[in-house]
């Protein structure tokens, strides 16, 4: 894995509704060659916005953004030979059938004319859908459909992917299929940007995770970084009475910098070191001849730090949804 | 399979284009084709409008005395003219289901869109043409011209109404959806057709239409194909010419300005 970058953005800025809508405000990132970089934020934090402008399909007001050294504004053209793109909303026709779709969008990548076909096939055995490849697609699922528009985005084997949520709307089982795909894709050299607001999918594939939130980025890190910066492990106890909970929250204040926190019976305690301040924790309780009805070590989990973050929960906001399903909305300035 | 195997290969940008239309013109007639429906009925409106109007009107007085016979280039015309609808409305859905996001990040010509919209709204209208023909033969039209000014007829019209489908082009990259856009075009299309040389002769009409009727591009599509189908009293040198002008005149205005839309659709 070399550390060249394969995709960078500087101080992007996109605005809608003449500037009412900040989109981007001063959106920073660096892709390394090679890596899968994930995406994070809630509902119109300027995800898909800030993918559409990497692939050359939304102009930025301003700022730049290069793919593999090519600016995606002056060399859009360069730059879309590069890049394979899923969007948010599968993008397929639905006349065609799914081997339709994907010999159109070899033809138009300029794919070698006797490679068109095949490449088609390979990739529908690939997604699983090699049995339905003769059909519409208005005949599919939606977990096919969003596959068929995976394997499109795929066709001219593509050294940088962008993938705008690329498993919503899938069951856990085609999920973990096609994390599986893009493991296989990164280990062949591919670097993706990975868009989600599945905190496990962005912990599960990505090397680095970039966390959005109202246009710009507020944090990011390794997984294991940013929940480092929430203070390591959580040790959580449960008590018989309450009474017994906050007799223990007082003899197990000094383990921790911070307040422990107690909610009933239970006692949450940030510390550093797990294990250790656990036995020190047990010791203590034993000397006091408290009784204890449970005990817990665990990580931070993504939701965490995202509630440290931006002091929301990262939850599916309605209203966004709604306005994100209606696609003709968005149809402000766009390069061609 | 090698990765040298799906490498683009070379080629000219223009070779390319070509390449690139073509691929979406096919598409947009298979989809034209996996809606027998429609097919069925956007066959079946010409073949309506012939046999309505040529026994419905066939009163009407016209210069030359046979109805079918004026009839029948004003038909085509109008029925082309509103072919070109669905190039409104083909891009409208395509915009509509995000596709036409899809071909903005793929490494296609950007003609291509357009290109392939309107290249397989003209194979349509070729269709149509060769129908209504035939459909106009079996109820008494009886083309008195040579076979290649018939030819030279239907290539003017054709030319038309590629130079209106850039116009409705335009439309279907403004309309917020397909629907609208096709609601929009009637307003257009109605007065153009009718307030025309198609089915009445202009000299009828109050004198406030008639300078409207006589001179607008329809008309002059009308009055060339009438020409070289039929001539005889319906012969006219300079329609032709007209309308070559009004097409190029048209495409020269509407070309750059669907391209523009395309780029801030
Ligand atoms: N074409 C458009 N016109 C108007 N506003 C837009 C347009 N596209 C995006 N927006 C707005 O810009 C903001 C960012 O949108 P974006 O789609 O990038 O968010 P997102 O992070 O992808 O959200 P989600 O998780 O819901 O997909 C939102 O407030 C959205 O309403
Ligand atoms: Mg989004």
């Amino acid at each position: 894995m070399s550390s060249e970058i394969a995709v960078t953005a500087s101080d992007l800025r996109v605005t809608f509704r003449k500037g009412e809508v900040k989109a981007l405000d001063g959106f920073d990132l660096e892709v390394p060659t090679g890596q899968v970089i994930g995406l994070l934020g809630p509902n119109g934090a300027g995800k898909t916005t800030a993918v559409r402008v990497l692939s050359t399909i939304l102009r930025p007001d301003t700022g730049s953004a290069q793919v593999l050294g090519h600016d995606v504004v002056k060399e859009a053209g360069r730059v879309r030979r590069l890049i394979g793109l899923a969007g948010q909303y599968a993008t397929v026709d639905e006349q065609l059938t799914g081997m339709e779709n994907l010999t159109m969008v070899g033809k138009l990548c300029h794919l070698k004319r006797s490679s068109v076909a095949p490449r088609a096939v390979e990739l529908l055995e690939q997604f699983g859908l090699s049995d339905a490849g003769g059909r519409p697609v208005k005949t599919y699922s939606g977990g096919m459909r969003r596959r068929l528009d995976l394997a499109a985005a795929l066709v001219a084997r593509p050294p940088i992917l962008f993938l705008d949520e690329p498993t919503t709307g899938l069951d856990p089982q085609s999920r973990l299929g096609l994390w599986d795909v893009i493991e296989a894709l990164v280990k062949g050299g591919t670097t993706v940007l990975l868009t989600t607001q599945y905190l496990e999918e962005a912990d599960r594939l990505a090397q680095s995770i970039v966390v959005i939130d109202k246009g710009h980025v507020i944090a990011k890190g390794t997984p294991a970084e940013l929940k480092a910066e929430l203070g390591a492990t959580v040790l959580e106890l449960t008590l018989a009475s309450e009474e017994a909970a906050q007799q223990t929250a007082a003899l197990l204040a000094t383990l921790s910098t911070k307040t422990p926190h107690i909610d009933g019976v239970t006692v949450g305690l940030t510390v550093d070191e797990g294990p250790k301040i656990a036995a020190e924790a047990l010791r203590r309780m034993d000397a006091d001849g408290i009784d204890m009805l449970g005990l817990a070590l665990h990580e931070p989990s993504l939701d965490d730090v995202f509630l440290a973050l931006t002091g929301r929960k990262a939850e599916v906001d309605t209203e966004a949804l709604v306005e994100g399903t209606t696609r003709k909305g968005r149809k402000a300035k766009e390069a061609s | 399979m090698t990765d040298l195997a799906t490498k683009p290969s070379a080629g000219t940008s223009i070779g390319w284009a070509f390449s690139d239309i073509k691929t979406v013109t096919w598409r947009n007639l298979i989809r034209t084709v996996r809606v027998p429906e429609a097919m069925f009925f956007s066959t079946l409106q010409p073949i309506m409008f012939v046999l309505l109007f040529r026994y419905v009107f066939s009163s009407i007085p016209v210069p030359g005395g046979s109805y079918v016979n004026y009839l029948m280039p004003g038909i085509f015309v109008q029925t082309l003219c509103f072919g070109a609808v669905s190039t409104s409305i083909g891009l409208a859905e395509d915009l509509q289901s995000g596709l036409l996001e899809r071909f903005r990040a793929l490494p296609m010509s950007r003609a291509a869109v357009l290109g392939g919209r309107t290249s397989a709204d003209v194979v349509r209208n070729v269709f149509v043409i060769i129908l209504m023909t035939g459909v106009g033969l079996l109820v008494g039209f009886r083309p008195q011209s040579n076979p290649l000014d018939y030819l030279l007829a239907c290539l003017i019209i054709l030319l038309f109404s590629y130079s209106l489908m850039w116009g409705f082009a335009i439309i279907g990259l403004k309309a917020p959806n397909a629907e609208t856009a096709q609601l929009m075009s009637f307003p257009i299309l109605f007065p153009l057709t009718f307030a025309s040389s198609a089915f009445v002769n202009p000299a009828t009409m109050p004198s406030w239409l008639r300078g409207f009727a006589e001179n607008q591009p329809v008309s002059q599509a009308v009055d060339a194909a009438r020409s070289l189908m039929v001539g005889g009293v319906y012969h006219n040198a300079s329609a032709p010419w007209v309308s070559l002008a009004w097409s190029i005149g048209l495409l020269i205005v509407f070309v750059p300005l669907a391209v523009r839309s395309y780029r801030n659709a």
